[in-house]
């Protein structure tokens, strides 16, 4: 009962994410909405990953999903670095930090 | 010595040459080009040693570091990833000897081209090559980190956007995919591949459900199928020649592979529902994307919608494979890697048209066919194949998913397929028409040098030859595939009668 409680949770944090990526024009609260997208994956991941009861006792934690979380979060953390260093640019740039063109306003 | 001796050796040389030419590529940014030339090569040759391999003897199965499915990581290299592999080594030499000579003078720019494509390189061939949920996530995270900065090469506003954009709609896609692997983890237990697919039939069925659904929609995010398909154009068009052609012909095939895997692999098929929706929405990238392709006035946007418009062909296939009809599985492969060759071979071209006249406006094409004929018949040539005329790869393709269509009485599909063929004609004639008649204003060209030509000609040539080489391709793509997929060769075009 309990992983499922943790997996809805990870599932509402992709939910809010994503909705926060598509409504916000700002390159920096898209970032934070990838982010927290990404840490509902892993909440949901991690939440769900019980071993199957074989004997009756009780379902033990499966250590195989925490270390591909564990890869998950590198990769995040990379593409979180390499996203902030082309919003630097390209606000250094063209004074933007928003992707819109500006012929569009 | 041992790498002449097992394909287990070829295996890990087609991944870890191109990384170790990355990290000395990166090491030593003046040798750079030359570096990365020689790694290209030595990739090439060790992916057609792995094909000869899987030709000789069948799927190679390596275990990475002796530990086995399901605590190790296992890599598979069957039919499918090994002639995807191969279209890959060939676009990526092409791709490699027109780089040298395209960053030549642009110091900078050298400098970290060829770290980051010889990256895209190892992880494409990681990506054809694992066999595993979980280690398919993460290749497919490095390509797309890997294809976002290549993106941003040249450092403009628009190259800076444009990579944003597509970093932003990568990461989405991957994450969603993560979803369905982590719900697939539930249900089974295991990411690899076989053990997945042995435990699905029994796992419950809403998670697997919802899994496959998370994972369709993060892969056709990343293949820019239609209605998805936004993100693309301004990414491949803003960037260098070189780069419009690695991430066109060889990215956007990744997140397809990844899918055919999934659907034949894993799910065996897939469900009805989902893979008519998949065709509906191939066949209205087919028609939307032509028509833009069409309407573009600059060269390199009108190749980008025309990449939106092919990976259309390759999704009519999955309602088509549906009743065990394994032509049409085929023909998409065949396709897309057709497509692999000719689409790079056009954005090469269109680097050396807008190198020649320093811009890139179709109209403006100042009577080219005499001035860069060379350029012009590689572009053609591409074309051919991209129309889907005979002898090219690209009507092999056509023709198996044409035959699959009839078999089946789906004439709508088959009618999208030849008036797609109709569109493409249309706006591959608008390019080679232009370059006949002077422009709005007289050019006086720069000169292009011989190696951007001949590899882009050398690049298209291919494409039309894939298609007469049918017979020899056809034994390695169906290496490792089910009995029920394998399809005898007598039904191939050019073998009957």
């Amino acid at each position: 009962m309990q992983a499922l409680f943790w997996a809805l949770v990870g599932m509402a944090l992709v939910v809010i994410g994503l909705y926060a990526l598509i409504v916000h024009r700002h390159l920096l609260r898209k970032v934070l909405a990838l982010n927290i997208m990404s840490s509902g994956v892993f909440l949901v991941f991690i939440g769900l990953a019980r071993r199957p009861a074989q004997d009756g006792a009780a379902l033990a934690p499966d250590p195989v999903p925490q270390a591909m979380v564990l890869t998950g979060i590198v990769v995040a953390v990379a593409a979180t670095g390499l996203a902030l260093a082309l919003i630097v640019r390209l606000r250094s740039e063209s004074g933007r930090s928003t992707l819109d063109d500006p012929a569009d306003d | 010595m041992r790498l002449a001796l097992g394909g287990l050796d070829w295996t890990l040389a087609v991944v870890f040459v191109p990384l170790g030419g990355a990290l000395l590529c990166f090491l030593l940014p003046r040798r750079t080009a030359v570096l990365g030339l020689i790694t290209a090569w030595l990739t090439a040759m060790a992916t057609l040693g792995l094909t000869l391999d899987v030709l000789a003897k069948g799927a190679q199965r390596t275990a990475l570091g002796g530990w086995e499915a399901p605590l190790g990581i296992l890599w598979l290299a069957d039919g499918l990833s090994v002639s995807l592999m191969a279209m890959t080594a060939s676009v990526g030499v092409a791709v490699s000897v027109y780089a040298a000579a395209y960053f030549r003078d642009e110091h900078t720019e050298r400098a970290f081209f060829w770290p980051l494509w010889l990256l895209l390189w190892t992880a494409l061939n990681a990506l054809f090559l694992s066999a595993d949920l979980f280690n398919l996530y993460v290749t497919l995270e490095l390509l797309g980190f890997a294809a976002a900065s290549l993106t941003a090469l040249s450092g403009s506003t628009a190259a800076l956007a444009g990579a944003i954009r597509y970093l932003m709609v990568s990461v989405l896609g991957s994450l969603s995919y993560l979803l369905g692997v982590a719900l697939i983890y539930h249900a089974c237990g295991t990411v690899d591949i076989a053990l997945v697919a042995a435990c699905i039939g029994d796992a419950p069925r809403p998670a697997v459900q919802a899994a496959v659904g998370a994972m369709v929609a993060g892969l056709l995010l990343k293949t820019a199928l239609f209605p998805f398909h936004f993100w693309l154009p301004p990414a491949h068009a803003s960037a260098p020649a070189p780069v419009s052609a690695v991430l066109s012909a060889l990215v956007v095939k990744a997140s397809f592979y990844l899918l055919l895997r999934l659907w034949f692999d894993v799910l065996g098929g897939g469900g009805r529902g989902l893979a008519e929706l998949l065709g509906a929405l191939g066949a209205a990238a087919v028609i939307w994307g032509s028509v833009l392709a069409w309407r573009q006035e600059h060269l390199k946007q009108l190749i980008a919608y025309s990449t939106v418009a092919q990976v259309g062909y390759f999704f009519m296939a999955f309602p088509l494979s549906m009743a065990g009809h394994a032509g049409a599985w085929s023909g998409a492969l065949y396709l897309a890697l057709a497509h692999g060759l000719a689409k790079a071979a056009m954005f090469m071209s269109a680097g050396n048209l807008m190198r020649f006249g320093r811009q890139d406006r179709i109209a403006e094409l100042d009577r080219v066919a005499y001035r860069l004929p060379l350029t012009l018949a590689a572009f053609t040539l591409a074309g051919v194949s991209i129309m889907g005329l005979p002898p090219s790869g690209g009507f092999i393709g056509k023709w198996l998913m044409l035959q699959a269509a009839f078999q089946q009485g789906r004439v709508d599909l088959a009618a999208v397929m030849l008036f797609g063929g109709v569109l493409a004609a249309a706006y591959v004639f608008k390019v080679v028409g232009s370059a006949f008649t002077p422009g709005e204003h007289e050019h006086r060209g720069l000169a292009v040098p011989a190696a951007m030509e001949w590899s882009a000609l050398l690049l298209a040539g291919a494409a039309i030859l894939l298609g007469l080489t049918l017979p020899l391709l056809w034994p390695l793509l169906h290496v490792g595939t089910a009995p029920a997929a394998a399809l005898p060769l007598a039904t191939a075009p050019g073998v009957t009668s």
